[in-house]
């Protein structure tokens, strides 16, 4: 009796996952009492960038109203732990929808590629049948829908349409949803295309809540989600194995208060198989070039002394060059002791003040 | 009582007139205003398109040279025969090869012609016979003792659009022609295979349509790959130079782009159009950091490294803002001073002679070494010139790969040559051809029907009067292209399906067709019922008591009558 051989079929780095770019799409809500959604948003944006995810592909959609706000104490600043730790606007921060161009049409524009033809390059997303795409929505949510810029709203039978019409043009891969508002689950019930995978921070019903106020600032930082997301994400390098089983039990019911939620039946591998930076990240599958075509040169070599020798006698001198790695991978620097601020200062003052008009002077002398 | 009666019957003439007028002027105004401008859609010719029937006819020419037949077999060539092949790819798509050979006897021309001592000469005296046309394939017959091609091979594929192909010994002698056609059927099918197409080739142009079973690694690799066909693409040269201190890098990038890339994109012209530039990066490193090796006195980059070297050099890369075509970046970087000579291993740890490598999709890096250059006292800054031509070498053929211009495994016993000045041999461009247009009407056609379908579902989009037109050219120019595949007319099919892929691209991606407007009907009950129904109740309530009324007199009559 004959028996066949199934051929192995060995997983190597370039079969493991079928894609070859990754894109980024992230999106939020505007004002001072926003702020959370902002540096959520924003920190999820460096994290991605220090994945490798480069400028070019990611899309980042911001009221960015927070960092020249005129309540805010640290202009153009964007802090996303309390104590001023981590300053995630920075200066290397490249916002391609602003203001009042982050809309509900525009996102979708964004998503169908339905854009009038003077768009630039920056704002469109340019991904093929083989791109995987990470899309981050935060901000404020109810059940079906998700409020952009407090204004507007996107339902969820949208979204889910979008996405149908973007399967249908083949414009991805494979695709991640996470979302970080109340009742989050609901957004992602409609989903009809494939390989889609979600997540969301809450089930329908609960709220999602912030996670730590900064009294300095006066506003709540993080949402939970997110927070303990970027906890996750600070262990992801590019190289590593983390896989998506892992990502679906980050904030649990202790931490968050809401219960996550996901869902991988529209996705056609198996989520343990995933790699984290197969959408975080953007690993590259490369190739070694082994042929190559022998040309004869029938361009005149040039003399060896450059044409404009004479010209460049001055000497140059270079300065040291900050090494790219280290402002790559940027941590959170410790925070110096600093001498209370003025505020703290004038309100003391105040009370002592205060204190000695109502008591009497008589008692200045026993504190000095 | 009487003018109550006349005020009854005023007021119920007034009911039903207040009722006609809302249900046949009011009804279909509103129906009329509400609606949205729907242009009209060849809908039955795009569902039609919908089942894709693809012909795909190749021209074939065998020509026997002086020795390959018997004077019985020679009688009765010259002939024409047809031979198809269908294949069912999915329900939707089916397939059918057409090969329309002839075969004759050479002329005495290119008998001269075959007569040169080897066979690259003879491959260029033939092409200066006669120009095949595009899409077609010739295949000369010669004789087993034939000394044009060496003892082990048994066909040579020329640059353009010839193979040679020795016949096998013991068929010579007392066999019909229909048994010697039949010997050579496997190896001209084989010639054809690498020459024109093969059926994964087609398969895996209508990726489409039909999602790739997990089959070939081969095939998937050489997929993901090449990029998707697109009108123009737009290639960037960069020069990485992370040590301006050491190095004054001079490349003649304009002169080496013109004699040796720019030949290659003319030949391309059919497929797309090309727009290069090119620049230049001080201070750019690599991501990675090399490691020393002793053996060999200088840096090493393992392969397993390499998948990280590119992401930190893309975030500094320009790219044109204004174009939304796909960008192949070609990257040579000289290592610096310290880091001198840089080689890059594979996974057996060897050199790789090219120094290069390449991701899909996106382009090529090379790592040219200049410590060759440094000389006995070096002086830095040092001026160097890099050889362009060796640089060129290596881009060229990565820009190959990149388009897809694959270099399938050649069976045994096949040599091809090589692909001469243009960096592209006749039929490797006729074989790019084939797989684009495949590839073009399978897109295209995946396109129109699902945004017809689209439109169909959703009602509320306006469809205007350019949408309509851009569809309909669709329409026409898919059949155009389809008609002209069929003939074997590949140049016109291919203008014909870049016809249709760029009008269905305007139609679908048109900015007006965004579907905003999502209407529960819940919410299409709380929006009118508040307009309508204090309008009609009313009317309603009063067409109710006229009819009460009128069934009461009714009875009242037959009371009467009784």
């Amino acid at each position: 009796r004959v028996t066949r051989k199934r051929s192995v079929d060995k997983a190597g780095q370039f079969f493991g996952s079928g894609h070859t770019n990754n894109w980024a799409v992230t999106c939020t809500s505007q004002f001072w009492f926003n702020y959370r959604h902002v540096a959520n948003t924003l920190s999820v944006y460096r994290s991605v960038k220090r994945l490798g995810i480069p400028d070019s592909h990611i899309v980042l959609m911001l009221a960015d109203d927070m960092a020249c706000n005129h309540r805010n104490p640290k202009p153009a600043t964007v802090f996303s732990h309390k104590n001023m730790e981590l300053n995630v606007y920075g200066d290397d921060v490249e916002v391609d929808y602003r203001g009042y161009e982050v809309t509900v049409e525009n996102f979708l524009r964004v998503l169908t590629g339905r854009l009038p033809p003077s768009t630039p390059r920056s704002k469109r997303l340019l991904s093929d049948d083989r791109s995987n795409i990470l899309i981050y929505l935060t901000g404020h949510g109810g059940n079906g829908f998700l409020k952009f810029q407090d204004s507007e709203e996107i339902s969820n039978v949208e979204l889910a349409d979008a996405f149908e019409q973007m399967w249908q043009k083949r414009r991805y891969n494979e695709l991640l949803f996470i979302i970080d508002t109340c009742q989050g689950a609901s957004m992602y019930e409609r989903f009809y295309s494939p390989n889609l995978m979600a997540l969301a921070s809450s089930q329908v019903g609960e709220d999602s809540l912030s996670h730590q106020p900064d009294l300095a600032i006066g506003v709540h930082l993080m949402d939970r989600y997110t927070f303990y997301l970027l906890e996750f994400l600070e262990d992801i390098h590019p190289a590593s194995t983390t896989n998506m089983n892992d990502l679906f039990k980050v904030c649990p019911k202790s931490q968050c208060v809401s219960t996550p939620g996901h869902r991988t039946d529209l996705f056609l591998r198996d989520p343990g198989s995933v790699l984290i930076t197969d959408f975080f990240g953007s690993v590259r599958k490369v190739e070694i070039t082994m042929e190559t075509i022998n040309l004869t040169s029938p361009v005149e070599q040039v003399e060896d002394k450059p044409v404009d020798g004479d010209l460049q006698r001055e000497t140059h001198s270079y300065v040291d060059q900050l090494p790219v790695s280290e402002i790559i991978h940027q941590k959170p620097k410790q925070k110096d002791w600093h001498p209370p601020d003025g505020f703290i200062l004038g309100l003391w003052t105040l009370i002592l003040l205060v204190f000695f008009k109502t008591y009497g002077v008589k008692h200045l002398k026993h504190i000095f | 009582m009487a003018t109550a009666e006349v005020e009854r019957r005023q007021g119920q003439h007034a009911a039903l007139a207040i009722a006609a007028v809302v249900i046949i002027v009011g009804v279909p105004l509103w129906w009329r205003t509400t609606e949205t401008y729907r242009a009209w859609l060849p809908v039955t010719q795009i569902n039609e398109l919908a089942k894709l029937q693809l012909q795909l006819s190749v021209d074939v020419e065998v020509v026997f040279a002086r020795g390959t037949l018997t004077p019985e077999q020679q009688k009765k060539v010259p002939l024409t025969q047809t031979q198809d092949e269908e294949h069912m790819v999915d329900e939707d798509t089916a397939l059918r090869y057409r090969y329309e050979t002839r075969y004759r006897t050479a002329t005495i021309m290119e008998e001269d012609a075959l007569n040169q001592p080897t066979a690259a000469e003879a491959d260029l005296s033939l092409h200066t016979l006669s120009e095949s046309p595009c899409g077609s394939v010739v295949v000369y017959v010669i004789p087993e003792a034939s000394s044009l091609l060496p003892e082990v091979v048994e066909v040579y594929i020329g640059q353009r659009r010839t193979a040679m192909l020795r016949i096998g010994a013991q068929m010579r002698v007392g066999r019909t022609l229909k048994q010697l056609l039949a010997h050579l059927e496997p190896r001209i099918q084989q010639v054809l295979q690498v020459m024109s197409f093969s059926h994964s080739d087609i398969t895996a142009a209508l990726s489409d349509r039909v999602r790739p079973s997990p089959g070939n690694k081969e095939s998937l690799a050489d997929s993901m790959r090449a990029f998707k066909s697109s009108p123009g693409y737009e290639i960037t040269f960069s020069l990485l130079n992370p040590d301006p201190k050491s190095h004054r890098l001079h490349w003649d990038i304009e002169s080496a782009v013109q004699n040796y890339i720019q030949p290659l994109l003319t030949k391309l012209a059919p497929v797309a159009n090309f727009s290069i530039d090119s620049q230049i990066l001080y201070y750019a490193m690599l991501g990675v950091n090399p490691r020393y090796d002793s053996s060999l006195s200088a840096y090493t980059l393992s392969a397993d490294s390499l998948a990280h070297v590119i992401n930190p050099v893309e975030a500094r890369l320009g790219s044109n803002a204004a174009s939304s075509n796909p960008v192949l970046n070609f990257l040579l970087y000289v290592p610096d001073a310290h880091h001198s000579p840089l080689y890059i291993h594979d996974h057996k740890k060897q050199k790789v002679h090219s120094n290069a490598f390449h991701s899909p999709r996106w382009g090529g890096i090379m790592v040219y070494n200049v410590n060759d250059f440094y000389g006995p006292d070096p002086v830095f800054p040092m001026d160097i010139n890099i050889s362009m031509a060796k640089v060129m070498g290596v881009f060229l053929a990565q820009l190959r790969l990149l388009l897809g211009v694959q270099s399938s495994a050649t069976p045994p016993g096949f040599v091809v040559a090589s692909c001469g000045s243009a960096g592209l041999a006749d039929w490797e461009l006729d074989r790019l051809m084939w797989s684009r247009t495949v590839e073009n009407v399978a897109t295209a056609t995946t396109t129109i029907t699902s945004l017809a379908q689209l439109l169909d579902q959703i009602g509320n989009i306006v469809i205007n009067d350019n949408i309509a037109q851009q569809v309909s050219s669709t329409v026409t120019s898919l059949q155009l292209a389809v008609a002209e595949l069929e003939a074997g007319n590949l140049g016109f099919a291919l203008q014909y399906s870049k016809e249709a892929i760029l009008a269905s691209e305007r139609a679908f991606f048109d900015p007006s067709l965004l579907h905003l407007l999502y209407f529960p009907d819940d919410q299409k009950f709380a929006i009118y019922i508040p307009l309508f129904l204090p309008m009609c109740v009313p009317i309603l309530l009063s067409l109710l008591k006229m009819l009460s009324e009128a069934r009461q007199r009714r009875k009242e009559k037959q009371a009467k009558r009784d």
